[in-house]
């Protein structure tokens, strides 16, 4: 497992060791960079997580990069990511999940990576491919299988969907239709935790949030907006892109400029323009992203400010269930197929020492089980009743109005039982 | 001195609180004073930044320019920068932070420029603030205020002058407040910035300027009206005028001149546009069997489109007349002063159309 981190302070060297095939051939492209040779010293490297030396000692656990816990932690989070998309993909199909479905099958490594060395007061915002962000973050299997479903356990009791996965308890902030709508959110935020500190007086709090987007949204006027306000205020923000090439069939390369001097749009360079860091990572490789991560965590921590994260990675499935996906083609998705993060972490585990065969399975099982359970879960679970149709639009439902007997309607015997009649009157539209 | 007083008091409606007046008369040399909406809009916020650490304000020249309109003037000096946030000129991106910040367990009062500058943020208010506790099932709330000044100004032009209560008072979820004298700025300001919902406080800026009595009642620091509850101005048995901000003014005028001809008009001042009172309006109804709106907005979808369709859906048989709707006529707004003048509604043409329904 080789590290791959590349700052982009404009004029830096970097050491470059076993590039994957691809991403050499970009580096090789671009001007401007002044590639390092094999063997030639590192003058000056600005990066977020220094390259990392490879052993070359016979491969035990003390010098893997994590420990036994944490690489089966990541693991068994990467493979209920897997397992339950593609069991989302089943239930789809067979009509038990409807509307927008989004699955994020192949990305495992960056939300496992990112959000697995969060704290529980951390936030997590995302967007309609939010599953497994939600699933990483704690929420239960069974509380976002019930909440695809469109059952009252799920949730957010069936209101919000696939599109809007929401947590109080585990801080996941949504779950956004509109990309680049929820990074100004995930600033907000990280804002609050810095107003905890400066403000409230409360010296412990150094929470930090994460939001988690794609390609497309890099273009959109609210991540450069956020770019600017998270530096201006050094919000404890982590900005993670999780480049996977295509926005819907828009290909990343025909949707944005190149930065100056490269054959390629590369995104984590417009960080050190707005006063940040930009850290390029693989982000098929859990290990990788989970290093950059930390790092950009401890730093926004300390109130060192955000971070911007472009991880390259690949989403197996369409964009959506209901995308043919005609687009891409099949070289691409089988050079990254080759490249699947699950099998990369299992090989490492393996080699390191961190887990047996039998470990791993056990593991799979465990999956396994937490799936299956969740989906008859779901399916068992009862749907909303009617009455919830009105519930929870204000959190002071007095917004409701005041009825003719002068008390406000929420405090009308039936207001939730039934459809109550809230505007028009009795008899009007609902039946 | 007193009369007068008392002819003001008349005026604004506030017979009711005419005892007590007198009695604080009796007893202070001078217990009625005056306060412009500015000010009143002002000591608001001052007093809930007081009241509550979460609270915060955020937006473009708040600061240190002391408000584009001056409402946040001395806030800064008081509060420090931390709680009186200078933004960039990025309202998408501004109001996401405080709508997430909102989520996150801070109040903040995001200020628009002009609500104009709003519809750069209008996701974030709708998608984001309005909807959340819905999508969240009421785990993840929203208690932010957006306010800043609506409507036309003078001689601002096209861009500057939408009136945007019908657009936002049609979203479920959101509170639409629309203040008209000093006691409505303090008391609903308050109101709204303590209402775990999201409310657009929707202020403008003619009346900013605009000086009305207030009592001790209305500055004390916890004074506050209750959201989705009309005014009834002032009292009449002819007509119903029904209006919110701004054209409340115009109403008063129109319903002091109709009544040397002999015509008596109930002047209601909405205040809240959602939640609509419409208890209120239909008793007014019940009592005058005319009805009479008034708004600044365009006429399609507007406010009075809606209250006419409740009025005729809960009091059809009380009405003699079918609800008139005066509004701004169906045009963005022209920069010429006259031209403008006839864009908007005047007192005249409240008049007119009282007469109409007559």
């Amino acid at each position: 497992m080789l590290m791959v981190v590349r700052s982009c302070a404009a004029g830096d060297t970097v050491l470059l060791k076993e590039v994957p095939a691809r991403m050499q051939t970009m580096l090789k492209q671009r001007s401007g960079l002044r590639a390092a040779q094999p063997g030639r010293r590192v003058v000056k490297v600005r990066a977020v997580a220094a390259p990392l030396k490879t052993s070359t000692s016979a491969p035990s656990s003390s010098k893997a990069l994590v420990t036994p816990e944490v690489a089966k932690d990541l693991y068994y989070d990467m493979v209920l990511g897997r397992e339950f998309e593609e069991m989302c993909a089943q239930m789809y199909y067979r009509g038990k999940m409807f509307g927008f479905v989004h699955l994020y099958s192949g990305q495992e490594a960056v939300s496992s990576g990112v959000i697995r060395l969060l704290r529980p007061d951390d936030h997590v915002v995302s967007t309609y491919r939010d599953h497994v962000h939600a699933l990483s973050k704690g929420v239960s299997a069974r509380e976002v299988m019930a909440e695809l479903f469109g059952k009252k356990t799920g949730c957010c009791r069936g209101q919000g969907g696939s599109m809007h996965m929401f947590s109080s308890k585990h801080n996941v902030l949504g779950g956004y239709a509109f990309i680049g709508e929820g990074i100004p959110v995930g600033l907000g935020a990280a804002f609050q935790s810095k107003y905890r500190r400066d403000v409230l007086g409360d010296e412990s709090a150094d929470s930090v949030t994460c939001s988690f987007f794609g390609d497309g949204t890099c273009n959109v006027g609210q991540f450069y907006e956020s770019l600017n306000m998270a530096a201006l205020y050094k919000l404890p923000h982590i900005f993670v892109v999780e480049n996977n090439l295509w926005a819907i069939g828009m290909s990343h390369l025909r949707a944005t400029s190149r930065t100056s001097g490269d054959e390629h749009p590369y995104i984590y360079k417009k960080g050190p323009a707005f006063g940040m860091p930009g850290v390029l990572v693989d982000g098929m490789d859990v290990l990788k992203v989970r290093q950059v991560a930390q790092e950009a965590v401890e730093r926004a921590r300390r109130g060192e400010g955000p971070t911007l994260i472009e991880a390259e990675t690949y989403r197996f499935r369409g964009h959506s269930l209901a995308d043919p996906d005609e687009l891409r083609s099949k070289d691409e998705k089988a050079k990254y197929l080759a490249r699947d993060p699950i099998p990369q972490l299992k090989k490492y585990m393996l080699e390191h020492g961190l887990a047996t065969e039998a470990d791993i399975k056990a593991l799979e099982d465990k999956v396994a089980e937490v799936v299956e359970d969740c989906v008859k879960f779901a399916d068992e679970s009862p749907k909303p009743e009617r009455g919830q149709l009105l519930e929870n639009v204000f959190a002071d439902p007095r917004g409701f109005g005041i009825a003719e007997d002068g008390r406000y309607r929420y405090q009308q015997a039936g207001f939730s039982s039934g459809t109550a009649v809230v505007s028009p009157p009795i008899g009007f539209l609902w039946h | 001195m007193l009369p007068g007083l008392l002819q003001q008091a008349r005026n604004h409606g506030v017979l009711f609180r005419l005892p007590r007046l007198t009695a604080a008369v009796r007893g202070f040399a001078s217990a009625q004073s005056e306060m412009t909406v500015r000010d009143a809009l002002n000591s608001a916020l001052d007093e809930e930044l007081a009241r509550d650490d979460k609270v915060y304000i955020l937006g473009e020249e708040v600061g240190e320019y002391q408000g584009a309109y001056k409402i946040t003037r001395g806030l800064l000096q008081k509060y420090g920068p931390d709680r009186v946030k200078d933004t960039p000129i990025t309202e998408a991106g501004f109001t996401g932070i405080a709508v997430g910040s909102a989520f996150a367990g801070l109040k903040p009062v995001c200020e628009f420029m002009t609500w104009n500058f709003a519809m750069q943020a209008i996701d974030q208010i709708i998608n984001s603030a309005a909807k959340t506790l819905y999508m969240s099932a009421g785990q993840i709330s929203c208690p932010i205020v957006f306010r800043g000044p609506n409507g036309a100004a003078a001689g601002v032009a096209a861009q500057h002058s939408q009136c945007f209560a019908s657009w936002y008072s049609s979203v479920p979820g959101l509170k639409v407040l629309a203040p008209y004298d000093s006691e409505d700025a303090r008391g609903l300001l308050k109101a709204a910035i303590r209402d775990p919902d999201p409310v657009v406080f929707l202020e403008n800026e003619i009346m900013y300027g605009q000086a009305f009595p207030v009592n001790a009642q209305i500055l004390d620091k916890d004074f506050t009206l209750p959201i989705g509850k009309a005014k009834v101005m002032r009292e009449g048995k002819h007509v119903t005028l029904v209006s919110f901000s701004k054209m409340v003014g115009y109403c008063l005028k129109a319903a002091d001149h109709l009544s040397k001809e002999g015509v008596h008009c109930e002047v209601i001042n909405l205040r809240s546009i959602k939640p609509l009172d419409k208890d209120t309006l239909v008793a007014s109804l019940k009592k005058t069997h005319r009805m009479v709106t008034v708004e600044e907005g365009w006429p399609q979808c507007g406010v009075g489109s809606e209250i006419a369709a409740l009025m005729q859906e809960l009091a059809f048989d009380e009405l003699d007349a079918p609800v008139l709707r005066v509004t701004g006529a169906e045009v963005p707004m022209p920069y010429a002063a006259n031209l403008e003048a006839a864009a908007l509604p005047q007192v005249d043409d409240i008049i007119k159309a009282v007469k109409s329904v007559l």
